[in-house]
C-alpha cells in the first residue's frame, strides 16, 4: 500500500451532518475530520452524541444531512458489500464490549480473522495469542465472555478490534471500568498500537486526564455543536467558558449537569 | 371518532410495515442459508440446541397425548365394537394432526421463545452492531444457520412426538385395557396411507417449521433492544406462531384432505 501519498490527508471527513434520534436532534450541523496517523479525541459530557458519531462513522447510522467520508469514500453511499470491505479496515470497541456471549475469549478473537482470512488455524493461533498478550489477558483465553470482568471483557473487545490489523480504530470508551495499572497499559498500548502500527485512533471518551495525555487533537462536543477545538495545549488554554468548565468538572456553567427539566423547587413541591 | 380512524390508520399502517420487514429479513435470511452450507460447523452447533431444548417436552407430551387417544378412542370404539381399528384411530390423528400440530405449538413455546430471547439480547447486547463493525453479516452467521435447523428439526420432532404417541395409545389401549395387540398393529399398518396420512403429516411439519423458525427470529432480530423490549418479543413469538399454526393447518388439511 502506498501511504506516502496520502499520509497527511483527512482520514474521516466529516461535513455538515445533522442527525436526529427520533424528534431528539444529536447534531446540528458539525463538521470534523480526522488526520491520518494521528490519535483524535471526541470529548464531551454523557449523551451528547459521542458514540453515535461513531456509529455514523462505522455506517450503522445515517445521518439526516451532510456526508461522512471515511479514506476518501463516502460511506453512506456505498453499496452494502462496499461497506463491509471498508469496515474490515475499521476496528471498533464498543462501549459494551459486544463480545459474542456464545463463544469464549479465544474464539471471539478468531472470529473476524476465521472469517476474513484464509489463514491456518496454527497461524490464527499465533495471532490471537500475539493480539490476547499484547492486552495482557493470554491466560484468559479459555474463559466465556461471562467470566470476564467489565474491564477485562473491554479489553478482550479491543484485542479483538485490533485482530484484523485495521488502517483505523474508533475506541468508544477504552478507559472507563479500568483500574490504574491496566489502565495506564492501556493508555501506552493505545499509544504503542498507533504508532507502531501506523494506524489513526479516534478515542471518544470523557476521562479528561488520560485522553488529553495521548491525543495529538481533540474536539470537544456539546449540545449537537463542536464547542472547542485544537491540541490538548490548546485545549486547556481555551478561553471558551464551555470548554474550561468540561476539562475542569465543574458542575455549573454554560453546560448544564441535568437533563433539561422544570425547576426543582416546583418539580418536588408539585402534588 | 376521528381518534378511532386515527389509531386504525397507525395499526394498519404498522402492520404493513412490519409485514415488509419481515419478508424481506426473510429473503436475507434464505439468501443467507447457502453460505451455511459449506460451514455444517454452524448448523449442527444449533441443531442440537433447538434439538435439546426440545427433545425433553415432545417425548412426554406424545407419550401422554398418546394415551389420552388410547383411552378416548377405546370408549368410543367399543360402542360400536370396534376396538381393533384402536391403533389405526390413534395412528392417523397422530400422524396427520396431532403430531404436526402440538409438536410444532411446543417447539414454538420452547425453543421459539429461547430464539427471540437469544436474538434479542444480542441486539440489546451490541453483539449483532459488533459483528456488523467486524465485517461479518450476523444475518448469515447467526440467524440463517438457526432457522435451517429450525426448519429441519420440526419434521424430526413431529415425527418423534407420533412415534411416540403411538406407543401411549398401545400403553393405554393395549396394556391397560385390553385391546387385541395383533390387531392394534396390523390393523395400523393396513390402514395407514404412506401418502395421504404421512406425506401430509410430514409437508405441515415442514410448513409449521419453517413459519416458527421465521416468527421467532424475526421478532427477535426487530425486538426494541431492551430487556423490556425483549420479554414482549418473546411474548409475541409464541402468540403468533399459535395462530400460524392453527390457521395455517385449518388451510393445509382443507387442501390436502377436504375437496374445497
Ligand atoms: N436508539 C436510540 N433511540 C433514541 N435515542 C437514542 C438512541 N440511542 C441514543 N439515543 C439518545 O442519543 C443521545 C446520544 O447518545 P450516545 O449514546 O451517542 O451518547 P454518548 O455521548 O455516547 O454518551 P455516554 O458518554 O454516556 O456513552 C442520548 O441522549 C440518548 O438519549
Ligand atoms: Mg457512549
Amino acid at each position: 500500500m502506498d501511504n506516502s501519498v496520502n499520509l497527511n490527508s483527512d482520514i474521516v471527513s466529516i461535513q455538515n451532518v445533522s442527525f436526529s434520534h427520533g424528534s431528539r436532534k444529536i447534531f446540528d450541523d458539525i463538521s470534523l475530520t480526522i488526520q491520518r496517523g494521528k490519535i483524535t479525541a471526541v470529548m464531551g459530557p454523557s449523551g451528547t452524541g459521542k458514540t453515535t458519531l461513531l456509529k455514523l462513522i462505522g455506517g450503522q447510522l445515517t445521518p439526516d444531512k451532510g456526508s461522512i467520508e471515511v479514506d476518501k469514500e463516502n460511506v453512506h453511499q456505498l453499496k452494502r458489500a462496499d461497506l463491509y470491505t471498508l469496515r474490515k479496515r475499521m476496528g471498533m470497541l464498543f462501549q459494551s464490549g459486544a463480545l459474542l456471549t456464545d463463544i469464549n475469549v479465544y474464539d471471539n478473537i478468531a472470529l473476524p480473522l476465521r472469517e476474513h482470512t484464509r489463514l491456518s488455524e496454527s497461524m490464527i493461533r499465533t495471532l490471537v495469542l500475539m493480539k490476547l498478550h499484547a492486552v495482557g489477558l493470554r491466560g484468559a483465553r479459555d474463559l466465556m465472555p461471562n467470566e470476564l470482568s467489565g474491564g477485562m471483557a473491554r479489553r478482550v473487545a479491543l484485542a479483538r478490534a485490533i485482530a484484523l490489523d485495521p488502517m483505523m480504530i474508533m475506541y468508544d470508551e477504552p478507559f472507563t471500568g479500568q483500574d490504574p495499572i491496566s489502565l495506564g497499559t492501556l493508555v501506552k498500548l493505545i499509544k504503542e498500537l498507533n504508532n507502531a502500527l501506523k494506524l489513526t485512533s479516534i478515542i471518544v471518551s470523557h476521562d479528561v486526564k488520560e485522553t488529553a495525555s495521548i491525543a495529538d487533537y481533540i474536539y470537544v462536543l456539546s449540545g449537537g455543536k463542536i464547542i472547542g477545538q485544537g491540541t490538548p495545549e490548546q485545549i486547556k488554554n481555551s478561553d471558551s467558558e464551555w470548554v474550561q468548565q468540561f476539562m475542569k468538572g465543574d458542575a455549573d456553567g454554560p453546560v448544564h449537569f441535568h437533563y433539561p427539566a422544570i425547576d426543582y423547587q416546583n418539580d418536588l413541591f408539585e402534588t | 371518532m376521528i381518534n378511532f380512524f386515527q389509531n386504525l390508520g397507525k395499526v394498519t399502517l404498522s402492520g404493513f410495515s412490519k409485514l415488509g420487514r419481515s419478508t424481506f429479513f426473510l429473503l436475507q435470511v434464505l439468501s443467507g442459508i447457502s453460505s451455511v452450507i459449506p460451514r455444517p460447523r454452524l448448523l449442527i452447533a444449533q441443531l442440537y440446541s433447538v434439538g435439546v431444548l426440545s427433545f425433553l417436552i415432545i417425548t412426554i407430551s406424545g407419550l401422554f397425548v398418546g394415551m389420552v387417544l388410547g383411552l378416548q378412542g377405546f370408549y368410543i370404539l367399543s360402542d360400536f365394537g370396534a376396538e381393533e381399528a384402536l391403533g389405526v384411530m390413534v395412528a392417523s390423528s397422530l400422524v396427520r394432526e396431532l403430531g404436526p400440530v402440538v409438536a410444532a405449538l411446543l417447539f414454538a413455546g420452547r425453543a421459539g421463545s429461547a430464539l427471540t430471547a437469544e436474538i434479542g439480547l444480542m441486539k440489546a447486547t451490541e453483539q449483532l452492531s459488533g459483528m456488523e463493525m467486524m465485517a461479518i453479516d450476523p444475518i448469515k452467521r447467526i440467524i440463517s444457520p438457526r432457522f435451517l435447523s429450525g426448519f429441519l428439526a420440526m419434521p424430526l420432532l413431529a415425527a418423534l412426538f407420533s412415534s411416540i404417541g403411538v406407543i401411549g395409545g398401545h400403553i393405554a389401549g393395549v396394556e391397560m385395557l385390553g385391546v387385541d395387540e395383533g390387531s392394534y398393529w396390523s390393523q395400523m399398518q393396513a390402514n395407514l396411507d404412506f401418502q395421504d396420512d404421512i406425506v401430509n403429516g410430514i409437508i405441515k411439519s415442514i410448513v409449521f417449521g419453517f413459519v416458527v423458525s421465521w416468527i421467532a427470529l424475526f421478532e427477535g432480530y426487530d425486538a426494541i433492544p431492551t430487556s423490556e423490549g425483549v420479554s414482549r418479543a418473546t411474548t409475541r413469538t409464541v402468540v403468533n406462531s399459535a395462530f400460524a399454526i392453527l390457521a395455517l393447518d385449518f388451510i393445509l388439511t382443507a387442501l390436502m384432505f377436504g375437496d374445497i
